[in-house]
């Protein structure tokens, strides 16, 4: 996995709440099998003004000029500014490889859905919360100039808008290292096979009608 | 091991049951009995077990089958469109290769994971069950741990039959008294999500408790319990009681003899104890409840039908006023109109959260003997499974939708989401049993009403929305 420990760009302000995994992705994208390939299609009913689906080439399509993701000024972002509960809804992770695809590397919000939030761990993408008012002067700034740079800063839990105000964020211990390593969860699962075989033993004689073939 | 002897919740005791590592910070390695599959979340966690060079931790844990992508008609002429194919295909090629049990697109068994779940006695209760979905709540109906995880995650267990999960503050809601006639599951959890909004269960697992849950069949639990994570939370689960024990008993996947009584015994002790705690509790009183007709683009924005869209210059909070002014707009509706007074394009009665059996009896109920109202363009019917339509046609139902105008179909997700070729074109307005309103969610432009099966039969015949309790009056 892509390890994340800081970056420091421009963000996108998509001043939305409740911002659901369909409208990240939507369902005709999901029938790729891939995990890549994804980050055209992001936000894709807001983001076009024509349908498309995974055989139609993006060129072809006409971008919404007004949607946010368009406007040049904005081009080349890597954070994406956004309300409460982002990522509600389906636990398509598709949502989170279009956001990193894109180009994203983290999310700043007041809160988000626990499906999303845990798959973003898996890609090397940060969920950032911050407290609402906190995520409000980051759309001020935002909005008062795009070139605005921020630094998220995952060792120190910090965003900090250059030249201006810092604030700290919360994040689980074990989360945030596996983050900074960019470690392989399963490998590391897999080093507790011994407890996990255990486990069923213990289980199977408690237990065995969950043991059926 | 980490957990309180006495005065546990159900759910503590789930998880207590399945800690196989506590790493004390919250967190612990939880072991999965049961992973289900299906074609659209996998094929890339199998890829990566494949670059890995990883095999399946124990095999008869899993159990998949095709349900998002199928045609729900013209089946015996394969599936048209390239890409839809390439990802059964995949699924197909992947369960061979893994020798994972799979009920492929032809087999009477196949349906809706979540439907097929419970049908085939796969979840049992004391369960805990995950699959790449975030309907598998549904499953806590059975008093077990059901959760809806990503892709990296069903690799994770398809690897090592086990999750990292963050144990999640026990939310009990209450749903007090009984409710009127006319009004069923599906409004009882449209309910309770208009009540604590659709983030009111974030970081939650929700104990669904009360009179009116328990005199619930399984059916109606399910699909309380499915849409728990409309309300924002993981988990949602009911406590184990005779009509639970009496759904599992004879299920293809349920023990039999002596390890069915060995079972129940075990099963009898899944209830919260008397002196749990719970971080929160919510209590709503079931007499107050009445059928419920959304109105925008998220389950919480939801009215009893008897209601009025609502008006967003009342709201205080700028970001929720803002929501609901979106919501109005994509939805084309003016603030202050009455619910019966929205006109319908299109019927979808199906998706895991009411394409039971007992879901298709009350919108045959309803439908029988009256007619789809002309300016419908279309009413669809879609069991859950293909036994749920097996057993439909066996009790005629079929032949009553059809009288009535309703097409009957084969068993997949469908309309729900649209990934076949059923969905909404652009401005059209659905009443649906789904679960989901967001923008788009049955077709790009498509307007969704979440309503019960009863009133989305009556919605078809009506034209409109109406009150089913008036219907029910009438034929009484």
């Amino acid at each position: 996995m892509t390890p994340f420990t800081t970056i420091t760009g421009t963000a996108v302000p998509l001043d939305r709440s409740n911002v659901d995994t369909d409208a990240i992705i939507p369902k005709q994208y999901l029938k790729s099998i891939k995990r890549t390939g994804f980050g055209p299609y992001l936000f894709d009913d807001w983001r076009y003004l024509d349908p498309g689906d995974l055989q139609t080439d993006v060129k072809t399509r006409r971008p919404n000029p007004d949607f946010v993701l368009n406007r040049p000024e904005h081009r080349g972002a890597t954070i994406l500014l956004a309300r409460q509960n982002f990522g509600c809804g389906s636990s398509r992770e598709h949502a989170v490889w279009a956001l990193a695809n894109y180009g994203f590397r983290a999310v700043i919000a007041s809160s988000y859905a626990d499906i999303f939030f845990s798959n973003s761990f898996k890609n090397g993408f940060l969920p950032v919360v911050l407290k609402a008012d906190e995520v409000e002067q980051l759309f001020q700034a935002v909005a008062a100039d795009a070139a605005q740079r921020i630094t998220v800063d995952l060792p120190a839990q910090q965003v900090r808008i250059d030249g201006g105000a810092a604030f700290h964020f919360d994040i689980d211990a074990l989360r945030k290292d596996r983050l900074v390593k960019g470690v392989d969860e399963i490998g590391e699962t897999l080093a507790h096979a011994d407890a996990i075989k255990a486990y069923e033993a213990r289980r199977r004689q408690a237990a065995p009608w969950l043991f059926a073939q | 091991m980490a957990g309180k002897t006495s005065g546990r919740t159900l759910y503590d005791k789930l998880w207590d049951a399945h800690v196989v590592k506590d790493f004390g910070d919250g967190s612990a390695l939880i072991y999965i009995d049961r992973h289900l599959l299906h074609e659209v979340t996998s094929p890339q966690a199998f890829e990566g077990l494949r670059l890995a060079h990883r095999q399946p931790w124990r095999l008869a844990a899993n159990l998949a089958v095709p349900d998002h992508n199928v045609p729900t008609e013209g089946r015996a002429q394969g599936i048209k469109d390239p890409v839809s194919k390439a990802q059964l295909d995949a699924l197909d090629e992947n369960c061979a290769a893994f020798h994972i049990t799979k009920f492929g697109l032809m087999d009477r068994r196949q349906g809706i994971v979540h439907v097929i779940g419970p049908e085939q006695g796969a979840t049992l209760p004391g369960m805990t069950v995950v699959c790449g979905d975030s309907h598998t709540s549904t499953h806590g109906a059975f008093g077990a741990l059901a959760t809806g995880i990503g892709t990296s995650e069903v690799e994770h267990v398809l690897a090592t039959q086990t999750l990292v999960q963050k144990k999640a503050e026990n939310l009990r809601v209450t749903v007090r008294g009984h409710v009127g006639p006319g009004v069923t599951a599906k409004d009882i959890v449209l309910a309770i999500i208009g009540h604590i909004g659709t983030a009111g269960g974030t970081g939650y697992s929700i104990e669904f408790a009360g009179e009116a849950i328990r005199a619930l069949s399984m059916e109606g639990r399910m699909t309380v319990c499915n849409m728990t994570i409309e309300a924002g939370a993981r988990a949602g689960m009911v406590a184990v009681d005779d009509t639970t024990i009496n759904y599992v008993k004879g299920r293809p996947f349920a023990p039999r003899g002596a390890a069915w009584d060995a079972a129940v015994v075990a099963w009898r002790d899944l209830h919260s104890d008397a002196d749990a705690h719970f971080d929160r509790e919510v209590v709503i009183e079931a007499a107050g409840i009445e059928p419920q007709v959304t109105w925008g683009t998220s389950p919480e924005m939801v009215v009893p039908v008897g209601g009025r869209v609502p008006d967003p210059a009342e709201e205080k909070d700028a970001v929720r006023r803002n929501g609901m002014t979106r919501a109005l707009q994509y939805m084309a509706l003016k603030a202050g109109t009455p619910m019966t007074d929205i006109t319908l394009d299109k019927i979808f009665i199906g998706s895991c959260t009411n394409a039971r059996i007992e879901d298709l009896r009350a919108a045959a109920a309803v439908a029988r003997g009256h007619h789809v109202a002309a300016t419908i363009k279309q009413a669809m019917v879609v069991p859950g499974s293909g036994l749920v339509k097996e057993q439909a046609e066996k009790e005629g139902l079929d032949k009553i939708f059809l009288d009535a105008g309703f097409e009957w179909r084969e068993p997949g997700c469908s309309m729900c989401l649209g990934m076949n070729p059923d969905h909404l074109s652009p401005g059209e307005r659905c009443a649906s049993t789904s679960n989901r309103n967001f923008e788009g969610r049955q077709g790009a432009g498509g307007r969704t009403h979440l309503v019960s099966p009863a009133m989305a039969a009556a919605a078809a015949i009506a034209g409109h929305f109406v009150d089913v309790r008036q219907m029910q009056g009438e034929a009484a």
